[in-house]
């Protein structure tokens, strides 16, 4: 089944490395992206203007009940917990999970729930834990893990913890992430 | 794998049968919120189900119950065990001039609107402790305006409008509310608005002069007066879209013409039937405008 929802989760680095996975997108990439990097509870959309720069995908700041549209990109608002439902996303302004709102964790394990084997979860560097629970979720449901290589991290906390904690479908350095996910999310046949 | 076999059989089933077939997991939950509607009326059947589930979810491990089974049968026997659930699935999430940009917005574009009228009403939906009706208050004292009007500040949870009623808060807060206020625009001394209590501060008391506070559920009740401004941050987040839309009908017909309808930041009437009722006053601070 094709996969239709791809989530990825970051924290220290993790623009830069977003970058990156981000400017190897095509245009007719045909599964969303729903994003969670830790950021201050005060950032405003300067981080999404930043990342439309890089990329031929059009970026959004989640507002609530906005429907998830193939071939988008998709960033938790600062202060809020990203959820997945299915076909759309919500928002809450629940505790932060880890210190974390929005919490990676809270992404992952929403899209597990609601998309079973059609999503897949990426953990890129990262200083803290918020993800690896989130990551383990959604192997757990069929989901698809794939983790940056925690030598091409800029802080690999996060990265090694995720591949301890959970049998990972793939390690891949930065630049590879992007290969592997136009690959898997190819539509079959093609 | 289950998941697999549960998704054929799920669009299998569909097409002959008018009830949607649910996964074991989601049918669990699905019974516990019915049982909690039955049993005690606390209707949580339209809210949005993912975060409902982590909420739930969190809830099982204080309890140190094992299933959401579990916790349904405890929760029809055990009346106590209910109402815990029910703090436990209402979130209270509240600063004084939580998001700034919000109240300067509401300086800049509303205060203007409200000059014009000789009184006004304001309708604060999900108030919960009381800190963003205080922040308004104080918002109006300063732009002259508090004594031409009257704040209805309404919750659906008795514990937290108790709270609000009497503007107790920890003082430990405080340095954060000074930090909001100044971001907001507040043109006093913040401390000119509090009393230092040992470890809490009390607010003014002229500050709750105009305020009327009162239980209101907004899943369950109707309208009750006609106002000027509503406010409703970050509680539509908590529902689905069928119940987004019977709130919104509830506020548009609870606004009067030209009345002012206020958002949270990531909050929106554009995914609701309500999208062409409304002009966008201050798009980034979701306040709108009703048209007619």
């Amino acid at each position: 089944m094709a996969y239709e929802l791809v989530t990825i989760g970051t924290s220290l680095g993790g623009l830069s490395a977003l970058k990156t996975l981000l400017r190897s997108l095509p245009r007719e990439f045909p599964a969303a992206l729903a994003i969670v990097q830790h950021r201050h509870r005060e950032s405003d959309q300067a981080m999404s203007a930043f990342l439309q720069q890089f990329t031929v995908l059009p970026v959004h700041e989640v507002e609530d009940k906005e429907c998830i549209q193939p071939g988008h990109v998709y960033f938790a608002p600062a202060d809020y917990h990203l959820l997945v439902e299915y076909g759309y996303f919500s928002l809450s302004v629940d505790e932060p999970v880890s210190y974390a709102r929005p919490s990676i964790d809270v992404l992952l394990e929403s899209a597990a729930d609601a998309y079973h084997e059609q999503v897949i979860g990426v953990i890129l560097t990262g200083a803290n834990h918020d993800g690896v629970q989130g990551l383990s979720t959604l192997k757990a449901r069929g989901g698809t893990a794939i983790v940056q290589d925690p030598d091409t991290a800029e802080s690999a906390v996060l990265p090694t913890a995720a591949i301890a904690a959970v049998n990972v479908d793939w390690v891949l350095p930065l630049g590879q992430i992007a290969p592997r996910l136009i690959h898997l999310c190819a539509p079959a046949g093609a | 794998m289950a998941g697999t076999s549960g998704f054929k059989e799920q669009s299998e089933l569909s097409r002959t049968s008018p009830v949607s077939i649910l996964k074991p997991n989601d049918v669990d939950i699905h019974l516990l919120v019915e049982g909690l509607y039955h049993r005690y009326g606390y209707d949580f059947r339209n809210y949005a189900k993912a975060s409902l589930k982590r909420r739930i979810h969190t809830f099982l491990k204080g309890e140190n119950l094992a299933s959401v089974a579990e916790l349904q049968a405890q929760m029809l026997r055990d009346r106590a065990c209910a109402e815990r659930l029910l703090l436990g699935l209402t979130v209270n999430t509240t600063a004084m001039f939580r998001d700034p940009s919000f109240y300067q917005a509401f300086r800049q574009q509303v205060v203007p609107l409200l000059r014009t009228y000789p009184f006004f009403r304001i309708w604060h939906a999900g108030c919960s402790t009381g800190q963003e009706v205080y922040s308004m208050a104080i918002l109006l004292q300063e732009e002259g305006l508090y004594p031409r009007c009257r704040i209805y500040a309404t919750d659906a949870n008795e514990k937290v409008l108790h709270t609000a009623k009497q503007g107790i808060y920890p003082a430990k807060q405080m340095q954060e509310y000074t930090q909001l206020y100044l971001q907001a625009g507040g043109r006093r001394t913040f401390s000119e608005y509090y009393t230092a209590h040992y470890s809490n501060v009390i607010l003014r008391p002229f500050l709750r002069e105009r305020i009327v506070f009162g239980e209101h559920n907004l899943v369950t009740d109707g309208s009750f007066n006609e106002f000027n401004v509503i406010i409703c941050r970050n509680v539509l987040i908590y529902f689905n879209q069928t119940l987004q839309n019977q709130v919104h009908e509830l506020f548009y017909n609870s606004l009067c013409k030209f009345g002012i309808l206020g958002l949270g930041k990531q909050e929106t009437i554009r995914f609701t039937k309500y999208e062409t009722a409304y002009d966008e006053l201050a798009k980034a601070e979701k306040l709108y405008r009703r048209r007619s």
